[in-house]
């Protein structure tokens, strides 16, 4: 039965963890996302569905235990917030290399270095064009609702299992830490299903399995390489996700994603009332980016401004998207400040309708 | 002529066929042999789980016919205790070097240990970075050369060799700590023995197992196997003396 509940984002993430079926769940503790690994151990899911919750001794050790469980074939789940997040790349490289399926929380906050704990979105860069060393990618769902950040746990651990690659979930401190109305779905049993592919110990007549992102010749590497590009492709056919506002008869364009979409959906009813056509694009998933739509819109509409919470990111990629067919902009406030729906639309008319 | 009759060895087939990379004269192998045939021995080929660290036996995996991964540099006991969380019931072990164990993944080790995850660590001690080409290890003696440390190891300004295997003992999670070699055929049966316990341990579920195998490096330590094994014993031991540390309680 769907249950109705008001949850804080970083407990509802947890819960969904718990009802995703996770086998374990691995982290240590971080401002603002602390709550998730508190309210697994409040709710010591051993007693529920016998799911593992460990706090490791560091951020590296919990995305290495991460590591150590998915190469098993188990489903595991790690969240930090930024600063634990560049901890966690060099597992997250390994895990990509080793083709390992995980979920990956990012509740961040503004850096750099220890930054401070109010929300941004400045790891877009991180999440989304590697982060660790090599070249690989993760998937990356951004939400922008506490809902969304139960459905993408989910989801994520469908995505991550369907590819064998790991899934970032990339929210910020409002998300992780407001509360809202939220609709969970209903306990999943954990999997049973064993893979080909996870070491839970050699059987008889078959070769046993080894975990590795190893590869000491360089041919065997490319191959490895040529395999996961081959991979991306294919996801970044078919996973991107994305919501449109009012782009129909829309003259400019805001993209925008997680709680700064929201914010920005405001300044676009209140451009509206205004007399501007104003639309939005909100991708959900930021790897694989919803370049199609962005570059269709891009021939329609006369500007298209970005607002992000961070000094300018995602704005790369929407250029890359639009390829010159119209001037693209960005407004961000960052630092862990959040934009007022009046400074975008302020923005909207100063740098793409005036501009 | 080999016939069953007159079969007096075979090589256990808890390791593969695959020719070592090892150096000749190199621990190693040793080291490999006994814990496999242990692990035949027990009959937990089917049961057991292994962790390969980064060094010399980053390809361990090759070696060990059982299931296997290979963890970042240090990170072994993390990611045993990932494994051994979620399949509570197989045998987890991580073999890892001093590099690995004692420096980059001090941290990992003492709190593996520290928890009392109840996992096998197999630590194989030479007192230096094998697979990088000689470099000075966190176990390097005083005075010891390596390829960074060329005028000896000067503890002065590099520090001093790190007991880590008396550290760990100290812990109230570990269950049997242990310190051996390979070097001659009856420190392999004492290691071998060790390694044995150790598993069977496991099964109990009293805490974390730790197995050190001081061992020789003939390319590291610019020696023939010989002269290797000699030094080791003159020096090594001295430092690094055999024997148990921690046995379990009667």
């Amino acid at each position: 039965m769907k249950e109705l509940r008001l949850m804080k984002g970083n407990e509802a993430l947890a819960e969904a963890a718990i009802r995703a079926g996770a086998d374990a769940y691995f982290g240590y503790p971080i401002t603002p996302q602390s709550e998730v690994i508190e309210y697994l151990m409040r709710e010591n899911p051993a007693d529920r569905t016998g799911m593992q919750v460990l706090q490791a001794e560091s951020e590296v050790a919990a995305i290495n235990m991460i590591y150590g469980a998915a190469g098993c074939g188990k489903r595991a789940i790690t969240s930090s917030s930024s600063p634990g997040i560049s901890l966690k790349m060099e597992g997250i490289s390994y895990i990509a290399g080793a083709e390992l399926p995980c979920v990956v929380v990012n509740v961040v906050r503004a850096g750099p270095g220890l930054g401070t704990i109010q929300p941004s979105q400045s790891d877009y860069f991180q999440a989304v064009k590697g982060g660790g060393h090599g070249d690989y990618k993760m998937i990356v769902l951004a939400p922008a609702t506490v809902q969304e950040s139960v459905d993408y746990v989910k989801l994520g651990f469908d995505l991550a299992f369907k590819y064998r690659n790991p899934v970032m979930i990339l929210s910020d401190g409002i998300i992780g830490q407001m509360m809202e109305k939220v609709e969970l779905f209903e306990q999943m049993p954990r999997s049973t299903e064993e893979y080909d592919w996870a070491t839970v110990g050699k059987k008889p007549g078959k070769n046993s399995v080894f975990v590795t992102s190893l590869q000491l010749q360089s041919e065997e590497q490319e191959k490895v390489n040529l395999r996961l590009q081959a991979k991306y492709r294919v996801i970044e056919k078919n996973e991107v996700r994305y919501e449109t506002y009012m782009c129909d008869d829309a003259e400019y364009l805001f993209v925008a994603f997680g709680s700064c979409a929201r914010i920005t959906r405001k300044s676009m009813e209140m451009a509206r009332e205004k007399g501007h056509k104003v639309g939005l694009i909100r991708p959900q998933t930021l790897y694989p980016f919803p370049e199609e739509v962005i570059y269709e819109m891009g021939g329609r509409v006369k500007g298209i401004l970005t607002v992000e919470m961070n000094a300018g990111q995602m704005v790369e990629d929407v250029k890359l998207a639009v390829n010159g067919q119209c001037p693209v902009k960005h407004f961000g406030r960052f630092g862990g400040m959040i934009p007022s729906p009046d400074e975008i639309l302020n923005a909207l008319e100063q740098k793409i309708i005036g501009g | 002529m080999i016939t069953p009759e007159n079969l007096v060895y075979e090589k256990t087939k808890v390791m593969t066929d695959r020719v070592l990379h090892y150096c000749p004269g190199c621990g190693h192998g040793t080291a490999h042999r006994m814990l496999a045939e242990v692990i035949d021995e027990l009959g937990i080929q089917g049961d057991t789980i292994g962790v390969a660290p980064v060094g010399c036996s980053v390809l361990a995996y090759y070696y060990f016919n059982v299931d296997m991964q290979e963890a970042a540099h240090g990170r072994a006991p993390a990611v045993a205790t990932g494994i051994k969380r979620v399949l509570p019931e197989k045998y987890v072990f991580t073999y890892q070097g001093d590099g690995d164990l004692a420096a980059i993944g001090t941290a990992e080790t003492i709190h593996a240990c520290n928890r009392g995850e109840n996992i096998l660590i197999v630590f194989i001690n030479n007192g230096i970075y094998g697979m990088t080409g000689g470099q000075m290890a966190p176990t390097t003696l005083p005075g010891m050369k390596s390829s960074t440390s060329p005028r000896g190891r000067d503890v002065a300004t590099m520090g001093n060799p790190l007991k880590i295997t008396e550290l760990i003992a100290e812990l109230p999670g570990t269950y049997f700590v242990t310190r051996q070699s390979v070097h001659t055929p009856g420190n392999a049966r004492k290691t071998r023995r060790a390694l044995k316990k150790a598993l069977e341990y496991q099964k109990l579920n009293k805490g974390t197992c730790f197995v050190e195998i001081v061992a020789n490096c003939p390319s590291g330590w610019k020696m023939t196997p010989v002269q290797s094994n000699k030094w080791m014993e003159e020096h090594m031991f001295s430092f690094y003396p055999l024997g148990d540390i921690k046995v379990p309680e009667k």
